[in-house]
């Protein structure tokens, strides 16, 4: 055991707690808070693992960002202070959502770690790869994927814009009818 | 010196510093707030001009009472201050004052400070949900709106400059500076300065906490020390982000004597960033939230972009 493995089971632990803490709590707030936690510690799972470039970019995306969002749109709900019966899932919903949970993990442990359970990487002596490489693979020997995707993610953004201007045209020439209507 | 010893000492520097400049940072903002509207302010707190006025602050807020009201959620509530303040301390820790003065050093610096600054916002957002109170809630959102907006011009204006200098390193950044950077990055820099001004929701952007519409918008409810933990927050911001501001646009050390006095001059170049933010505070009324919105998505975040071409035409000309 040295002193990596034992901060990366530590964080590994709490990013894993968090993410069960997240989805039993019965705080629709407080579950969106866990998922910012687990997310967070993700990020320090890969500095331990000497991958500082992509530890960052998971803070900056999906703690500063994603979450940030998430905390936004449960403000425009009625998110209540302590748990609430309205929005409280059914018994047999949270069993069928257990079983779900633990079968995808089940499978994925099962598809991953024969993959990777005799591979070894030495950290000590520098991380493999880093920012250059990361940088290298993505604009290099991933850049036509990596192009496609941001291509899709422009379409979603242009689309997401035409329905919701769409739905507001629509709205504002049937209130003007209506208001043709009434006198 | 042993890595342990080493690490203790920066990182007490690093606290030192946390601790003291933004304090310097208020009572400029005291003294020039007072001068620019011709208004004499707090004179008379320890005798010459009132300096010991923030101290007297200090004592008031650690007195005042802890009120947590009946039906917040008391965990978040008291959690909120801490998360708003730590990401700061971070951000200050990787900021160079020079390329041996600093608190530690990273690859990717820049990415880190930017990323923790993004973390700051969830403390805003904690307290005004935390809070159960309307005018809270109203502030939180303006405040998310207002920080996803910015944050995309901020980081494109930053990539900008990462691009010019090709690392992503603090100190690479700096030492790759020249002064004709100050034209061609100029655009960048206003957009840099604009947003971070947004970013720390302080007036012509402070409709988070317009105190006419929603009293303190997400910090309505605290009292005494977790309320002074905010405005800590603010100040260490304006620190954060003037020094980053200096070093990333303005050249950091670059100056006369440059080996010896290099940390001064950043400083020197941090203070008068921050002197501007104040100035601005002190000139120009509160934007309207939609007049917020367009500034961002219309203005800036096309200005950034023209800044992030100009800037990769100019790389790829040069090499």
């Amino acid at each position: 055991m040295t002193t990596r493995d034992i901060v990366f089971a530590a964080v590994g632990a709490i990013t894993a707690l968090s993410a069960l803490l997240s989805v039993t709590t019965k705080h629709v707030v407080h579950s969106a808070l866990w998922l910012l936690v687990s997310l967070g510690t993700l990020a320090g799972c890969y500095l331990v693992l000497g991958q500082e470039l992509v530890g960052l970019v998971q803070l900056l995306v999906y703690v500063g960002a994603i979450v940030v969002l998430v905390l936004f749109a449960l403000m425009l709900t009625r998110a209540p202070i302590g748990p609430h019966a309205e929005i409280d899932t059914p018994a047999w919903q949270r069993v069928v959502g257990a079983v779900l949970g633990a079968a995808t993990t089940v499978l994925l442990a099962a598809l991953l770690l024969p993959l990777f359970s005799g591979v070894t990487v030495d950290l000590d002596g520098g991380a493999p790869g880093g920012t250059p490489a990361i940088a290298q693979a993505v604009f290099g020997t991933w850049v036509w994927p990596f192009e496609l995707l941001s291509v899709l993610l422009l379409v979603a953004l242009i689309g997401a814009f035409a329905v919701s201007r769409l739905v507001l045209r629509r709205e504002d020439e049937s209130s003007a009818a209506r208001s043709e209507v009434r006198p | 010196m042993s890595p342990w010893l080493e690490a203790v000492v920066r990182a007490v520097a690093v606290l030192a510093a946390f601790l003291s400049l933004p304090l310097l940072v208020g009572q400029t903002e005291h003294k020039v707030m007072a001068h620019m509207q011709g208004r004499l302010g707090p004179m008379y707190a320890g005798g010459f001009h009132g300096w010991a006025q923030l101290v007297a602050d200090g004592v008031k807020f650690v007195q005042k009472e802890d009120v947590v009201p009946a039906r917040a959620d008391r965990g978040v509530f008291r959690l909120a201050p801490a998360v708003a303040l730590i990401p700061y301390l971070v951000a200050l820790s990787v900021i160079p004052l020079s390329p041996t003065v600093v608190g530690a050093t990273l690859d990717a610096s820049v990415v880190l400070v930017l990323a923790v600054i993004g973390v700051g916002i969830i403390g805003t957002l904690m307290a005004g949900w935390a809070s159960a109170n309307k005018y809270s809630l109203l502030g939180g959102m303006r405040a998310a709106a207002q920080l996803v907006s910015y944050e995309l011009p901020m980081v494109l204006a930053v990539a900008s400059v990462a691009l010019a200098a090709g690392t992503l390193s603090i100190v690479g950044i700096a030492e790759a500076w020249s002064p004709w950077w100050l034209l061609w990055q100029a655009p960048g820099a206003f957009v840099f300065l604009v947003a971070a001004l947004a970013e720390l929701q302080r007036p012509p952007f402070d409709m988070p906490v317009a105190d006419s519409e929603i009293v303190f918008g997400p910090y309505t409810e605290y009292s005494g020390l977790r309320f002074a933990f905010f405005l800590l927050a603010e100040y260490a911001g304006i620190v954060v982000m003037s020094l980053l501001f200096a070093v990333l646009f303005l050249g950091g050390w670059a100056g006369p004597f440059e080996s010896w006095l290099g940390w001064l001059w950043t400083l020197l170049k941090g203070f008068a960033v921050a002197v501007v933010m104040i100035w601005m505070r002190v000139s120009w009324p509160r934007m309207r939230e939609d007049q917020l919105q367009r500034l961002a998505w219309v203005w800036l975040v096309p200005i950034a972009l023209l800044q992030l071409a100009l800037t990769a035409v100019g790389v790829v000309m040069t090499s």
